[in-house]
C-alpha cells in the first residue's frame, strides 16, 4: 500500500517542483529511403516518418492526461541525412530538410533531428554537401535540427571540419539574422556524439540503432533543488545521497512513460536519458541547485566540484531506476535555457571559460551561449576545438551550441521565448587563434593508457 | 517495471472544510460504480485533506473522464480534487 507521505511527495513534485518528462523522441531509420533520385528519396522519407510517427503525439498526450505527467516535447530523430542523401547526386540537400520539416508538421511534433553528418575522421562527398547546406536549410525550416560530429576518442579531432563549422555557424547566424540568429540554436557540433540522444538539437538515429525506437529524456531540476533544501548544513556525502534518491524517483517516472509509450505505439523502448534539463522558468534551474549546495552564484569557485558531484549522483541514482540508460545522461548547463544561468550571466558572475571548465564534468558542453555578432569565425572554431579536445581526451561527449547574434554585443540580450529562453550576450576572448585553426588537418586520437 | 494498466487510482482532495464533502464525492463515485478501497482524512488548521484509494475496474468510466468530472465537482464545492494512477506511485516508490 502506498503511504500518504509518498502520495503527497509525488504530487508535490508535479504541482510545485515542475517535474515533467522533457521529451519522448521516436528514432526512425531512413536507410531504406536511400534512392538515386532525390525526389523519390524525399517522398519515401515523408511517407515513412508520417507512417511511423502518426500516433506519437496522440499517444503521448493520452499518457500525459491519464497519468497527469506533463510530457513537454514530442520529437523525431532520423538517420543522419548525409548518409541517406549521398546516393542522390544532388549538390544541395535543403530539399531533404524541407521534407523533414513537412513530415514533422504533419505529425505535430515539436522538433525533428538528424540533418546531420558524422565527420570525426573525414568527409564523404555527402557530408560535404550536407554541411554546406546547413545554413540555408535551417533558415528555410522551423522544426529541423542539425548536428555534426567533429571528433571522437577513437579517431581524434577533424580540424578541417572544426574550421569549417566556425564559418557555417556564422553563415547560419547571418541567414537567420532577422530572428536573432535562431538557426544557431538548432545547430550543434559534437565530440563523441551518442547515437540515441533524445534531446535537441543533437538528436539523430544512429546507424547501429534498430528500425524504430522510443527514447525518453527526463527533467526535474526543481525536484533535486527542493530535496536539497531539507539537508542544508549537512555534509556532502548526505548531499550526494539525497540527489541520488531524487534522481531515482524522477527517472522512474521517465521509465514509466517510456514503457507505456513503447507498449501503446508498438515500438521497442530504446533508452532513458538521465538528464537534468532546466527551463527558463523559476524553480527549474540547474544553476540554482549548485547554489543550493552552497555557492553564492553559479560560476563561483567550487562550481565545477559541485557540478561534478551532481552529475555523478544523478547517474548513480538514475541508472538503478531504468532498465536501459543512454543518450547524454547528466546535468545540462545551457545558459539561455536556465533561469539561474541567465541571472548569473547577466550579472557577469560566470564566464565562458568557467562554463568550459564545467563541461569537463557535465554531460554536454558549451550550450546556448550567445556571443557578439562580430565574433570572427576562427574564434568560434577555436572555442569548438577546445571543447572537442575536452571530450576527445576525456572519453566523454561534449558539444558546442553557440549563437553569434548579428548586431548585438556584450550588455545586450536576446529573447527566444519558450524553452530556448533568454540569452545575455557573453564576453569572448578575441585573442587570435587563426594561425592554429588555419593549419587544418587532424589532431590524432589520444593514447588510451598512461592516464595522468 | 510493471505497467499493468491497473485500474486502481489515488485521489487527493484538499481545501476548506465544509459539510458533506465526503458525501458529494462518494456519491459521484457511486454513480459510476467506482469502488472506494481506503480513505484517510485529516483536518489541519481548517484545511481538509483526504486521500482515497479507488478501484475503477467495475466502473462505467475511465480515469480521464472521471478526472474531468471530479474537476467540475471540485470547482462547484471549492476544493482541489485530483486523481492519479496507482502505477505512478508504485513506479516512484517501489523497487
Amino acid at each position: 500500500m502506498i503511504t500518504n507521505f509518498e502520495v503527497l511527495e509525488t504530487i508535490k513534485m508535479f504541482q510545485e517542483q515542475h517535474l515533467d518528462v522533457r521529451t519522448v523522441t521516436m528514432g526512425i531509420s531512413l536507410l531504406d529511403c536511400i534512392s538515386p533520385s532525390a525526389s523519390n528519396a524525399c517522398s519515401k522519407i515523408y511517407d515513412k516518418i508520417t507512417r511511423y510517427a502518426k500516433n506519437l503525439v496522440r499517444v503521448c498526450d493520452d499518457i500525459s492526461r491519464e497519468y497527469r505527467i506533463p510530457i513537454i516535447n514530442k520529437r523525431i530523430s532520423v538517420t543522419p541525412i548525409a548518409i541517406i542523401a549521398a546516393a542522390s547526386g544532388e549538390t544541395n540537400y535543403s530539399c531533404y530538410a524541407q521534407t523533414m520539416d513537412r513530415a514533422a508538421r504533419e505529425c505535430g511534433v515539436d522538433f525533428i533531428g538528424g540533418f546531420s553528418a558524422l565527420v570525426h575522421k573525414g568527409y564523404t562527398n555527402g557530408d560535404r554537401i550536407l554541411i554546406d547546406s546547413i545554413p540555408e536549410s535551417l533558415a528555410m525550416t522551423d522544426l529541423v535540427c542539425s548536428s555534426v560530429n567533429l571528433a571522437s576518442s577513437r579517431t581524434g579531432i577533424n580540424m578541417d571540419a572544426v574550421r569549417q563549422m566556425g564559418n557555417i555557424i556564422c553563415d547560419t547566424a547571418r541567414m537567420t539574422a532577422d530572428k536573432n540568429a535562431i538557426g544557431c540554436a538548432k545547430l550543434v557540433v559534437f565530440a563523441n556524439a551518442p547515437e540515441d540522444n533524445p534531446f535537441m538539437a543533437g538528436a539523430f538515429h544512429g546507424v547501429g540503432e534498430a528500425e524504430c525506437i522510443i527514447n525518453v529524456g527526463i527533467s526535474g531540476p526543481g525536484v533535486i533543488k527542493a530535496s536539497l533544501e531539507s539537508v542544508r548544513g549537512m555534509d556532502l556525502g548526505i548531499v550526494a545521497e539525497t540527489i541520488k534518491r531524487s534522481a531515482f524517483k524522477i527517472t522512474r517516472v521517465g521509465e514509466l512513460v517510456a514503457q507505456v509509450a513503447s507498449q501503446r505505439l508498438g515500438v521497442p523502448f530504446g533508452i532513458i536519458d538521465l538528464s537534468l534539463a532546466p527551463t527558463p522558468s523559476v524553480g527549474d534551474s540547474v544553476a540554482r541547485i549548485l547554489e543550493e549546495i552552497g555557492l553564492e552564484d553559479c560560476g563561483a569557485w567550487g562550481t565545477t566540484a559541485a557540478l561534478a558531484m551532481l552529475n555523478d549522483a544523478v547517474k548513480k541514482g538514475g541508472t538503478m531506476a531504468s532498465s536501459f540508460v543512454g543518450g547524454l545522461s547528466g546535468a545540462f548547463i545551457p545558459v539561455s535555457e536556465d533561469e539561474g544561468m541567465i541571472d548569473v550571466a547577466s550579472r557577469g558572475k560566470i564566464s565562458i571559460e568557467k562554463l568550459e571548465a564545467m563541461t569537463c564534468v557535465c554531460s554536454v558542453g558549451l550550450d546556448m551561449i550567445a556571443v557578439p555578432g562580430d565574433t570572427p569565425p576562427e574564434i568560434l572554431s577555436g572555442m569548438i576545438a577546445d571543447e572537442m579536445a575536452i571530450g576527445t581526451f576525456n572519453n566523454k561527449t561534449t558539444a558546442v551550441r553557440v549563437i553569434p547574434v548579428p548586431g548585438k554585443t556584450v550588455g545586450d540580450s536576446v529573447e527566444y521565448g519558450g524553452l530556448l529562453g533568454k540569452a545575455p550576450i557573453m564576453h569572448v576572448n578575441t585573442s587570435s587563434c587563426k594561425v592554429f585553426i588555419d593549419r587544418g588537418g587532424r589532431i590524432p586520437a589520444p593514447i588510451h593508457s598512461m592516464k595522468n | 517495471m510493471e505497467t499493468g494498466e491497473q485500474k486502481t487510482a489515488v485521489m487527493t482532495v484538499v481545501g476548506s472544510d465544509a459539510v458533506g464533502i465526503i458525501a458529494r464525492i462518494s456519491d459521484l463515485l457511486y454513480r459510476h460504480n467506482v469502488n472506494i478501497k481506503n480513505i484517510t482524512q485529516s483536518i489541519l488548521e481548517d484545511i481538509f485533506t483526504m486521500i482515497m484509494m479507488v478501484d475503477l475496474t467495475a466502473g462505467d468510466i475511465d480515469i480521464k473522464d472521471l478526472s474531468e468530472e471530479l474537476n467540475a465537482l471540485g470547482e462547484e464545492i471549492h476544493l482541489s480534487i485530483s486523481i492519479w494512477q496507482t502505477d505512478l506511485f508504485n513506479a516512484m516508490h517501489r523497487i
